[in-house]
């Protein structure tokens, strides 16, 4: 699997997610400077996680904005597929790339900690090597993660199965709000990652690159990436 | 301006006096915090009247702050080198060898007096400075830690200054993506008009990438990279030597304004330039700012320098010299270039979206002449402004030695269950895990122990993927007030010494230390005798355990109207694990482990927290420490560690026995059953006692480990075993660790969730 990284000024997660790619593919990722507005052909893009023109205006917008990211939006319609990580998240969802916003967490304060996430399907390129239903351990660290979208937009995302990852109590409970331990932002659903339509694009708040090791936060973000590697190679 | 005037070696023609500028008087001499027989120095080296730029420039340069004058002939005792280290005190940051072709660079420094005006900022650009610190050198950083004291809870503005102070920290280090890994919190009403915070960085360089200030090259290009000045921090030097008053809050246009933002993007531009041969030598604007870092640099260089204040990239118009000379505004740094590498350099800088100006160049008149739009400004001598700088030999009384205390002077508590909920739900020892989850803990994923899972925070290096397997650097921040305030040279000895056991307690080797002083009025005898005491513990510390002091910073006059803090030499320390896969944390997460106490027990109870918290008398001797004891201990540990023989390890300090045991079980959500010896004396003195030189360990062979120490000459009681999930003292206490969790984890988030 050949991956790109896009990096923006004020990214700052680019690191780890090369380092979770290169863990599983054995070969180091691409890093593509955002002012690319080309940049070599992949069975991947990545936009990761970070403080992109330092989260100034609105997290995300201005990185929306700049020339590679007319490029990825040009690929993603090809079907190349693009993981959104944290900011990452945020500025594909500021793309147009996925609907809905990440609105200030609901206790207004940043939040680093392991959380649990419920995986809500197999059937992904993003998540076939996790079982529907399973409980995956792996961090947050975000202010900005709180995810919204109106109803009909929700009601899409939950009827057409575009809802990958929820945030879960430890035993896997979903059912109605959680406490913010679990759900650390007050997402709507308690949703931490969705798809778009076609399965191709997927953003989530929590940082699986950082829980692939077992010294390091253990190994359960793993499987996305090796999941990727069985997907595209 | 004709070169041929600014390379004279002497001044042909005094400056030319700026529009509107003021006469100085003897009231603009005291505004600027010169004594008056140090003004009458200022007029010897000058020979006339300073301009108003000089005269600020002088007042920066001799700040007690930039210039340690109150300090400089203590700080000389302390150890500085040993085979290992690479850059001692002097530089940004100190420089310690970590094997294959590695070096750590660290250094920790104070931000309190601005954290006080201005909580969020001041902490923020407290974290953004000592970063600058440390990547100045080349290294990139790889960890923050910070100590932080506050007032007494009840203090109408601590809560409101532990939420800013905390969300700076984290604003400032989260966005620079740097993990702020560890660090210490303590409350005390002595700290209520001058709060502490202490930002300490570590980073790593390869050993023949490091970069120093020391300016070479006559001619060479001074170049200016990084934010536009703006008005922002003018005299923060100034400011942060001086005692408090009830009107503080005037000075809140001293403080200075961060942008996490640039400071990522000077930091990367910067790397990118070290990886080329660029640069001569490298200076981030600190504390005075462009002053300072452009005298540093020709001074030490023994050269001099032209700065064409003109060409300084300003925020806002109409800025003057004087205020571009000091001018604290944040992320900047002030570069030598060899000559022709302008253009390479300002691609890299320009790529990243940051100012780029040549602003002058080196002169060999070791003159600092300063022009403005043609005209000569100020012009200064600058060996005399380093070798005539005040220097105090202050007066100074020593502390006594306060009477020990028995432990039979203590009353025992009524009920040990009650006793330890309250101990461990008290604001020094209860969980700031409130503090921490604002703080990006885990980017770069190499965060192998985390805050509260052991006594140091241990990071994987990066970059030393060679091998099979990683080295680890375990850092950590120490002192304890409260001994320091009862007995000075204890309390020195004692901070070093819990240090370098919470970096034993991992596994990890200790290496170096930082040292970061916060004291009261240095006028004071009694003040400045705190600060020799602690001087001479540390230094006797250091010498006895190898733990040579590499950076440091000094921050005095922690005092508001007349009320000083208790003295604070906070200890931040390195060091190393060759296999990290070999170190420990304190966590507790299986049942049958066996539980050993090793090292000495006396149930010292003088100054401890127990006596604090539960009989409200902060009185007696501090616990007393044996250097050559901690040094067998302590090495004993780290063998048995290294040797696989360890599931788990924790230091002994506040709280004593009884907390350190509840610390590792509720970290690794195990419990533990334990009995006391029957040589323990007055129970409440074995487990609350805070005797020094102890490790708690658990292990899956009890009988071995006993015998190896009955070997080594320690001091070695098998206490119990771990399983279930109580903390039981067969007798004494039977507590469920969810009952415990809650006292432990709810004071903090009740406390700043309560209205003011």
């Amino acid at each position: 699997m050949k991956a790109a990284v896009l990096v923006f000024p004020g990214s700052n997660r680019e690191g780890d997610v090369a380092q979770a790619i290169e863990l599983v593919t054995g070969r180091r990722p691409t890093m593509v400077w955002h002012g690319d507005g080309d940049f070599e052909k992949t069975d991947l893009i990545v936009v990761p996680g970070g403080f992109s023109y330092g989260d100034y205006l609105r997290c995300g917008a201005m990185a929306a904005q700049s020339p590679v990211m007319a490029e990825v939006k040009r690929r993603a319609a090809m079907g190349v597929p693009v993981l959104g990580i944290c900011n990452g998240f945020q500025i594909v969802a500021e793309a147009g790339l996925l609907p809905g916003v990440l609105m200030r967490n609901a206790g207004l304060k940043f939040v680093c900690a392991d959380i649990h996430l419920k995986v809500e399907t197999s059937q992904s390129l993003f998540t076939n090597r996790y079982q529907a239903g399973q409980v995956i351990k792996v961090p947050v660290a975000h202010a900005e993660g709180n995810y919204f979208a109106d109803a009909e937009t929700l009601k899409r995302l939950e009827d057409r199965g575009q809802v990958a990852f929820r945030y879960c109590a430890p035993d896997g409970t979903v059912d109605g709000p959680l406490g913010m331990e679990a759900n650390p932002n007050g997402s709507i659903n308690n949703i931490a990652g969705i798809f778009n339509e076609t399965k191709t694009v997927m953003g989530l708040m929590p940082h699986p690159e950082n829980a692939t090791e077992p010294m390091f936060g253990g190994t359960d973000g793993k499987g996305l990436f090796e999941g990727l590697v069985e997907a595209l190679s | 301006m004709s070169k041929s005037t600014a390379t004279a070696g002497v001044e042909k023609n005094p400056p030319v006096k700026l529009p509107n500028e003021p006469a100085i008087t003897p009231q603009i001499v005291a505004e600027h915090g010169l004594a008056p027989d140090e003004y009458q120095r200022v007029l010897n080296i000058m020979g006339r009247t300073p301009t108003m730029v000089e005269l600020g420039i002088f007042s920066a340069m001799w700040s007690e702050h930039c210039s340690y004058k109150s300090s400089k002939v203590w700080l000389k005792k302390l150890p500085t080198s040993a085979p290992w280290v690479i850059q001692g005190p002097g530089e940004n940051a100190g420089v310690i060898d970590i094997g294959d072709g590695q070096a750590a660079i660290f250094k920790m420094e104070s931000h309190n007096h601005p954290s006080y005006i201005e909580p969020y900022q001041g902490a923020a650009t407290g974290v953004g400075g000592i970063l600058r610190d440390v990547f100045t050198m080349g290294a990139r950083p790889v960890a923050n830690l910070n100590a932080l004291r506050f007032g007494d809870p009840s203090h109408p503005k601590t809560r409101h200054l532990v939420s800013g102070v905390v969300a700076g920290i984290g604003g400032y280090g989260n966005c620079m993506g740097i993990p702020t890994v560890g660090g210490e919190t303590n409350f005390h009403a002595a700290y209520n008009g001058n709060i502490l915070v202490n930002a300490m960085t570590v980073g790593v360089a390869p050993t023949d990438r490091i970069f120093y200030a020391a300016a070479a090259g006559i001619g060479n290009p001074l170049v200016y990279v990084g934010s536009k000045t703006g008005r922002d921090g003018i005299h923060g030097a100034t400011m942060a030597s001086t005692e408090f008053s009830e009107d503080s809050e005037e000075k809140r246009p001293t403080v200075q304004v961060g942008d996490p933002f640039v400071e990522k993007l000077l930091l990367e531009a910067c790397l990118e330039l070290m990886a080329t041969d660029a640069i001569v030598a490298i200076q981030d604007m600190g504390a005075a700012g462009l002053t300072s870092s452009s005298f540093e640099m020709a001074a030490k260089g023994g050269l001099g320098v032209i700065v064409e204040l003109d060409k300084v990239p300003m925020r806002e118009t109409g800025m003057n010299p004087y205020e571009l000379m000091l001018s604290e505004s944040q992320e900047r740094m002030l570069i030598v270039l060899k000559p022709g590498r302008e253009e390479l350099a300002r691609r890299i800088f320009e790529k990243w979206e940051l100012d780029f100006a040549v602003i002058g160049h080196l002169t060999d008149t070791e003159r600092m002449v300063l022009s403005w739009h043609g005209d000569i400004v100020g012009n200064i001598p600058i060996p005399p402004l380093v070798t005539e700088a005040p220097m105090y030999e202050r007066p100074w009384t020593l502390t006594p030695l306060p009477p020990a205390l028995d432990a039979a002077e203590v009353p025992a508590p009524k009920d040990y269950k009650a006793s330890l909920l309250a101990l461990m739900g008290c604001p020094d020892l209860a969980s700031k895990a409130w503090i921490w989850h604002q703080y990006d803990h885990l980017i770069m994923g190499n965060t192998a122990i985390r805050p509260q899972d052991g006594d140091a925070a241990l990071v994987r290096v990066p970059q030393s993927t060679k091998a099979s397997s990683h080295k680890g650097l375990a850092m950590t921040s120490d002192c304890t007030p409260r001994y320091v305030q009862a007995h000075p040279e204890t309390g020195g000895r004692q901070a070093v010494a819990e240090a370098w056991r919470n970096i034993t307690a991992t596994g990890a080797r200790p290496l170096a230390v930082t040292d970061n002083m916060n004291f009261g009025n240095p006028q004071k005898p009694e003040i400045m005798g705190q600060f020799a005491g602690a001087i001479m513990g540390m230094a006797e510390a250091c010498k006895a355990l190898d733990f040579p002091v590499v950076s440091g910073n000094v921050s005095l006059y922690n005092e508001t109207e007349g009320r000083p803090i208790l003295p604070t030499p906070t200890i931040g320390a390195v060091g190393v694990i060759d296999d990290i896969a070999k170190a420990v944390s304190s966590r507790l997460t299986k049942a049958g482990l066996a539980l050993v106490l090793l090292g000495e027990t006396r149930g010292w109870l003088g100054q401890s927290l127990y006596l604090r918290e539960l009989c409200g008398r902060e009185e007696g001797a501090p616990p007393p420490v044996d250097l050559a004891v901690e040094r067998r201990n302590g090495d004993f540990v780290r063998g048995e560690i290294l040797g696989g023989r360890v599931a788990a390890c924790h230091d002994l300090s506040d709280g004593g026995l009884l907390v350190g045991l509840a610390e590792m079980c509720l970290a690794g959500g195990t419990g533990v059953t334990m009995k006391l010896p029957a040589d323990a004396g007055p129970p409440h003195g074995y487990l609350y006692g805070e005797d020094q030189g102890r490790y708690l360990v658990a292990t899956d062979d009890g009988g071995t480990l006993l015998a190896a120490a009955a070997a080594a000459g320690v001091p070695a009681t098998l206490l119990g075993y771990a399983g279930g999930q109580a903390l039981v003292v067969e007798g004494l206490l039977a507590l469920p660790l969810a009952e415990l969790r809650a006292a432990h984890e709810a004071w903090l988030p009740t406390y700043m969730n309560s209205a003011a």
